[in-house]
């Protein structure tokens, strides 16, 4: 009975994948049916390319820093949130909004609020006397403001997931260990680190690797905000994978580059593996 | 006293203001799609003016512009055609493959299972090159029906793993009863475990309908004309004309479209995290 679900997975994930192996090792190109074995030529090539160099560093950066800012803020946010309270339900919303909304809908939000002229952040600076009128930044128009704003937006997207996440994760601590701990004479910090955190670490683990799957392998946030741009500054392997292959029609050159992304996604699933064996284990 | 009173309530005014600046923090965007929808187009754009007060009166400009002068209705219709079809095609397959799976018993069932997990991240950006490729070759290309068909095999996955849980915490002696009693086993699912997992399938309704409505990168990649776009598509690639001011309709846009499917999202999300921490929660 399972048989056509996995049929289907197979010719819609399975067989596309291998043409995407193929394609790294041919010269395919939009428009034209030829097909022949080039080798390593797209690799060689693309390593060369100061662009793919970028954006393999951006993919990297972008996710990291994306990771440890979420992982800080969403373990603050939900001990804020356990406790019930009046409101909460709204207050969670509200908060929820920026994941459950669609990404493109609310990257195009920030944009607007970066905006180069009528930034609302930059109207702040200027009334704050931080800035003369007209002579603040250009937040999507520097590389390095680009590249800070990239990342706000994904850690603005991925603190609610991650928030639920861990409060799933707390409510599922046994309330006596904690009471048994504040008995003990155990403060705010030492049941922190000592009892929350490391009970919580395997739900800790997937919020992670859900993330980093997430930033790694999005296209949406950077093509809407900065479509990789200024000079290539914000370009992460998907953008730039869709730039060459799609819009430059080069798909061999861009199934190569999108095939960087399988490390990363081959790591990741181990650990999940890893994560469900050892809690089906205990 | 004074100290004393302080620690008593210290925490409590640091909780409130961490909710508070993470709630405006994240809501904003939404917030300023709010704002920038009712604006006037010299009020939005007149740097001078202060961008959270209505410096002139409201209108309706914008939305008058969006429903009347775009595609909009048209993009939300295809979207919600899309919807339908797509979750009617995941239902077909999961539902069956889902109870196949939570019947068998052993380690296969639970390794297959896992499996069938793991596709689910499997991301767009990996495999929308080959995929551009089979779509124009089925010539399903610039048609809604190319996102129809490949949209289940990212949704397919993870409604399995939901409805899995589902039907393991139903005792299989309902269905021996069921089958003591004349119903075949086929007769024995509809009549008998369908009815009790409602719940289940709707989780899945709703996550496979938001999942269209969310996606970006394969509508980007396989459909180009303007009236067959998907919403999330249509509004940030079509809706920017130009030169043009405007930024009102597209932020009205945003916001509508938005709205009903983060309510929607929202209300299922507590099943969806679940089903997200692989069992890591107990």
């Amino acid at each position: 009975m399972f048989a056509p679900s996995v049929l289907y997975i197979a010719l819609l994930i399975g067989v596309p994948f291998i043409l995407a192996v193929l394609y790294a090792f041919s010269d395919a190109r939009i428009g034209s049916t030829g097909f022949h074995y080039v080798g390593l030529e797209n690799f060689r090539s693309i390593l060369h390319s100061p662009s793919f160099r970028k954006a393999l560093r951006n993919s990297i950066v972008f996710t990291l820093c994306a990771q440890a800012i979420v992982i800080v803020c969403s373990n603050i946010l939900s001990i804020a949130l356990e406790k019930p309270f009046r409101g909460r339900g709204f207050i969670r919303f509200l908060i929820l909004l920026p994941w459950v909304a669609p990404v493109s809908l609310g990257t195009i939000g920030w944009k607007w609020i970066l905006d180069s002229i009528y930034s609302v952040i930059t109207w702040v600076l200027v009334a704050l006397h931080l800035y003369k009128p007209y002579s603040a930044p250009m937040w999507l128009g520097e590389p390095h403001l680009a590249m800070a704003s990239v990342i706000l937006v994904h850690c603005w997207r991925l603190i609610p997931f991650s928030t639920v996440i861990m409060l799933a994760g707390r409510s599922a601590i046994p309330r006596e260990i904690p009471e048994a701990a504040a008995i003990d004479g155990a403060g705010f910090w030492r049941t922190l680190f000592q009892i929350n955190i490391p009970m919580m670490t395997p739900i800790l683990s997937v919020a992670v690797l859900f993330g980093i799957i997430f930033t790694f392998t999005d296209m949406t946030v950077v093509y809407i905000l900065t479509a990789g741009g200024p000079f290539d500054s914000t370009q992460t392997l998907p953008s730039l994978a869709f730039a060459t292959g799609i819009a430059g029609s080069d798909l061999a050159a861009g199934a190569a580059i999108s095939l960087f992304l399988v490390p990363v996604l081959v790591a990741v699933a181990y650990l999940m593996l890893r994560i469900a064996h050892r809690t089906e284990v205990t | 006293m004074e100290r004393a009173a302080l620690r008593k309530s210290g925490p409590k005014i640091l909780k409130i203001l961490v909710l508070a600046f993470f709630t405006v923090a994240l809501a904003f965007p939404f917030f300023w799609m709010l704002i920038a929808t009712f604006k006037q187009n010299i009020d939005l754009y007149t740097v001078e003016n202060n961008p959270f007060l209505f410096n002139l009166p409201p209108t309706l400009d914008h939305l008058r512009f969006l429903f009347t002068q775009t595609r909009f209705l048209r993009w939300l219709g295809n979207t919600a055609l899309v919807g339908v079809l797509v979750v009617a095609i995941t239902l077909l397959l999961a539902l069956p493959a889902a109870y196949a799976l939570a019947r068998l018993t052993g380690r296969w069932g639970e390794r297959l299972g896992i499996a069938i997990f793991l596709t689910y991240l499997i991301p767009p950006t990996l495999l929308f090159i080959p995929l551009s490729r089979v779509v124009a070759i089925l010539g399903l290309q610039d048609s809604i029906f190319s996102v129809v068909l490949v949209y289940p095999s990212m949704t397919i996955p993870f409604s399995i793993w939901l409805l899995m849980g589902f039907f393991k915490s139903i005792p299989k002696e309902l269905e021996d009863a069921a089958m003591v009693d004349g119903l075949s086993r086929f007769g024995a699912f509809i009549k008998m475990v369908v009815p009790i997992s409602v719940s289940g399938i709707l989780t899945v309704v709703i996550f496979a309908f938001t999942l269209v409505t969310q996606e970006f990168v394969y509508a980007l990649t396989f459909i180009s004309p303007e009236s067959n776009q998907m919403v999330g598509v249509g509004i940030p690639i079509f809706l920017v004309r130009g030169d043009v001011y405007y930024w009102g309709s597209l932020m009205a846009a945003c916001l509508v479209a938005s709205l009903p499917i983060a309510v929607l999202y929202n209300l299922f999300l507590d099943r969806f995290i679940a089903g997200f921490t692989v069992g890591s929660v107990k």
